[in-house]
C-alpha cells in the first residue's frame, strides 16, 4: 500500500513496445476453478472449465465475442448472481473457500474483489465521494483523517491524485474518459481488494489512457492478483504473465504469455492469433 | 456530352412544392399551440380582471366567499386545493415509489407486464368514477371507521392556531381528507410509471459499479441510483403534483364543496376547480361572480404552470447532466 505514486511513469509510447519477455510464473495459485459451468437460462455459456490463476501476476482472457471469457470473470466476484437466470456450477477455491458456495454470501465476496467495467462507471458523485464509496459501505476507516488518507492513497496509486487533487469536491462525471477509469480503479483499490477484475478496461479509451492504465496494471500485479478480459491481443501480450484462450464456452489453452503467443500448443489457438479465425 | 448530364443531374436551385407546404403546415401546427395557451390565459386574466381590480390583493387574501353580498375572496379555495393536492402527495408519493421499485428490482419477470398495465388501467379510469367510487365507497368508510379512529389516536395533536383542529372534529366524510385520498390515488399511476421509466433509464453499469463494490440491494438502490436521477423523481412527483392541483370532477364528490376556511383535515371545503364548476352555471353574463371564478380559473392556471414547468425543468436537468 506504500509504494511511491506511479504517476511519473507515464510513457504514451508503451503502448507500441513490444511484448516484454516474461519469465516463468512463480507465484502461488490465488484461485482455483474448477468444473466450472454456467448458464443463462437454457443456454449454456461455460464449460467443464478448470483454471488456476496466479497471485502477483496479471491474467489474460482472450477470445472471440462470447466466448464465454466476460462471463467467467463476473463469476469471479458472483456478479452473474445480479443477472436473472444465471445459473454457476463448480468451485472457485480462493484462499480455500468456495466463493460460488451457496451458503457464501455474493456481497461480502464483492467487498474483496475489485472490479472495472469496459466503460468507465463512476458515480455520480464527487471524486472524493467516489472513492470513498467503499470505505464508507464497508466502514474500514474510523476518523475523517483516516478516509482522507485513504483515498488520497488509492488515488496515488491509480496514478490520478495529480490531476484531481485541486478537484475532489467535483464530480467525478466531469473527467476525461480516462481519468474516470482511473477513478474507478482508485475506487476499486480503496477498499484494498486482494482481487482485481478488469472487463475490457480500455476499449473505450485512445492509445495515451490505455497506455496509463496498462502501466498502472504494471504496478498493481507487484501485490494483487488481476484478470483481465481483452480483445486486444496485443493488449493480453503487453500486460500478462498467463493468457487463457476461450473458444465457444469452452477454456482451449492455457499457458504463459509469450509461450501462448509465439508457440500456442492448440491449433485452434494458433488460428486465432494470426488471425485466421472467424 | 459530359456536361449536359451532369446539369441535368444536379440543377439549379428551385422550390420543391411538396416540401414548402410540408413546412409552412408544420410551422402552422406549432404555432397553434402557442396561439391557443395565450389566448386562454389572456382570456382568464381579462374576463377576471375585473375581480382583480375590485377587490385588489384582497381577491387572493381574503378569506370570504358570499354570493349574496357579492364579496370573493379566493383564499378558501386557494387552501383546499392546496391542503388537498399537498396531502394527495404526501400519500402517493412514497407508495408510487413503492410500486416502481417493487416493479423495476423486486418484482419477478412474469409479473411485471400485468402490474404495468394494471398501474396504467388505474390512470385510465375516468374522473368522474373516482368521484362516485369516493362519495358511495370511501366517504361513509371514512366517516364510519377511519375517521373515528384517527381522532381517538390523534385527538392529542394541539391545535394549529386557535382555528385548526386537526383530527379534533366531527368526522363527516365528505372534506379535505377524502379529497385528498381519492386524488392520491387518481395521481398514484402517474407516479408510479413515470418513476418505474426513470429507474428503467438507469444505466446498467451504474448498478454493476455499486453490485461490483459489495454494495447489497438496498445501498445500491439509495446510495448510488436514486442519487443518480434525484431530478428525474421529483419531476415525476411534481407532475403528479400538477394533475392534483387541477383535478375537477372527483373532487366536486367528495370535497363537500363549502367555500370557507377549513377547521380541520375532516372539515367540508372546495378546491378552486371545484368553486368554479359547481357556481359557473349560475354565474350571469358580466356580474362579478363570473369575474370571480374566471379569476380563480387564472389563479389556478399559473400555479399548474408554474408546477408543470417545475417538472419539466427538474426531468430536463437530469437528461443533461
Amino acid at each position: 500500500m506504500s509504494e511511491p505514486a506511479p504517476q511519473s511513469a507515464r510513457r504514451p509510447g508503451l503502448a507500441l513496445q513490444a511484448p516484454r519477455t516474461q519469465s516463468a510464473i512463480t507465484s502461488p495459485t490465488r484461485i482455483s476453478l474448477r468444473q466450472i459451468n454456467a448458464f443463462y437460462g437454457p443456454k449454456q455459456a461455460l464449460f467443464d472449465v478448470n483454471l488456476e490463476i496466479p497471485d502477483n501476476a496479471v491474467t489474460a482472457f482472450i477470445g472471440a465475442s462470447g466466448c464465454g471469457k466476460s462471463t467467467l470473470l463476473r463469476c469471479l466476484n458472483r456478479m452473474n448472481d445480479t443477472i436473472p437466470g444465471a445459473r454457476v456450477e463448480g468451485q472457485i477455491l480462493m484462499d480455500g473457500v468456495d466463493v460460488n458456495g451457496a451458503e457464501i454470501d455474493p456481497v461480502s465476496v464483492r467487498s474483496r474483489i475489485g472490479m472495472v467495467f469496459q466503460k468507465p462507471s463512476p458515480f455520480p458523485m464527487s471524486i472524493y465521494d467516489n472513492v470513498a464509496y467503499g470505505p464508507r459501505t464497508h466502514k474500514l476507516t474510523k476518523s475523517k483523517a483516516d478516509l482522507d488518507e485513504l483515498v488520497e492513497r488509492s488515488l496515488r496509486r491509480a496514478a490520478l491524485w495529480e490531476e484531481a487533487k485541486d478537484r475532489l469536491d467535483k464530480s467525478g462525471l466531469g473527467l476525461s474518459g480516462g481519468q474516470q477509469q482511473r477513478l474507478c480503479i482508485a475506487r476499486a483499490l480503496a477498499v484494498s481488494p486482494a482481487v482485481i477484475l478488469m472487463d475490457e478496461p480500455c476499449s473505450a479509451l485512445d492509445p495515451v489512457a490505455t497506455a496509463h492504465i496498462e502501466q498502472l496494471i504494471e504496478d498493481l500485479r507487484k501485490h494483487t492478483c488481476i484478470v483481465i478480459v481483452t480483445h486486444s491481443m496485443a493488449q493480453a501480450a503487453r500486460i500478462s504473465q498467463i493468457t487463457a484462450f476461450f473458444n465457444m464456452g469452452q477454456l482451449i489453452e492455457t499457458a504463459p504469455t509469450d509461450q501462448l503467443f509465439t508457440a500456442p500448443k492448440v491449433e485452434q489457438t494458433q488460428d486465432y492469433i494470426t488471425g485466421r479465425f472467424g | 456530352m459530359e456536361t449536359t448530364a451532369a446539369k441535368s443531374l444536379i440543377g439549379t436551385r428551385k422550390p420543391h412544392l411538396g416540401d414548402t407546404t410540408f413546412h409552412i403546415s408544420l410551422y402552422v401546427a406549432g404555432a397553434i399551440v402557442v396561439v391557443v395557451l395565450a389566448s386562454i390565459l389572456l382570456i382568464m386574466f381579462l374576463g377576471g380582471r375585473q375581480a382583480f381590480e375590485t377587490f385588489g390583493v384582497g381577491f387572493i387574501w381574503s378569506t370570504e366567499w358570499n354570493a349574496v353580498t357579492s364579496i370573493y375572496g379566493a383564499l378558501p379555495a386557494i387552501t383546499g386545493t392546496l391542503i388537498t393536492a399537498l396531502l394527495a402527495i404526501c400519500i402517493a408519493w412514497p407508495i408510487g415509489f413503492g410500486i416502481a421499485f417493487f416493479l423495476t428490482e423486486i418484482c419477478p419477470r412474469a409479473l411485471r407486464a400485468p402490474l404495468g398495465i394494471a398501474i396504467e388501467l388505474l390512470a385510465a379510469i375516468p374522473s368522474i368514477v373516482y368521484g362516485m367510487w369516493g362519495f358511495f365507497v370511501l366517504a361513509p368508510f371514512m366517516a364510519e371507521t377511519v375517521q373515528p379512529w384517527l381522532t381517538e389516536v390523534f385527538a392529542w395533536i394541539p391545535p394549529l392556531g386557535d382555528s385548526f383542529f386537526w383530527f379534533s372534529a366531527p368526522p363527516l366524510g365528505v372534506g379535505l381528507m377524502t379529497a385528498s385520498l381519492v386524488l392520491a390515488v387518481m395521481i398514484l399511476p402517474f407516479i408510479a410509471a413515470t418513476t418505474r421509466d426513470v429507474m428503467l433509464s438507469t444505466p446498467q453499469l451504474l448498478k454493476d459499479g455499486a453490485y461490483a463494490m459489495g454494495a447489497t440491494r438496498w445501498e445500491t438502490l439509495t446510495g448510488v441510483v436514486i442519487p443518480a436521477v434525484r431530478g428525474s423523481l421529483f419531476g415525476a412527483v411534481f407532475l403528479g403534483l400538477g394533475r392534483a392541483l387541477g383535478e375537477t370532477m372527483a373532487v366536486v364528490f367528495v370535497i363537500g364543496n363549502a367555500t370557507r376556511m377549513p377547521d380541520s383535515l375532516y372539515a367540508p371545503s372546495a378546491s378552486i376547480a371545484s368553486v368554479v364548476a359547481n357556481n359557473f352555471p349560475e354565474a350571469e353574463t358580466g356580474s362579478i361572480q363570473l369575474a370571480a371564478l374566471l379569476g380563480l380559473g387564472f389563479i389556478l392556471f399559473v400555479v399548474s404552470f408554474g408546477v408543470l414547468a417545475l417538472a419539466r425543468l427538474l426531468l430536463r436537468q437530469e437528461r443533461m447532466a
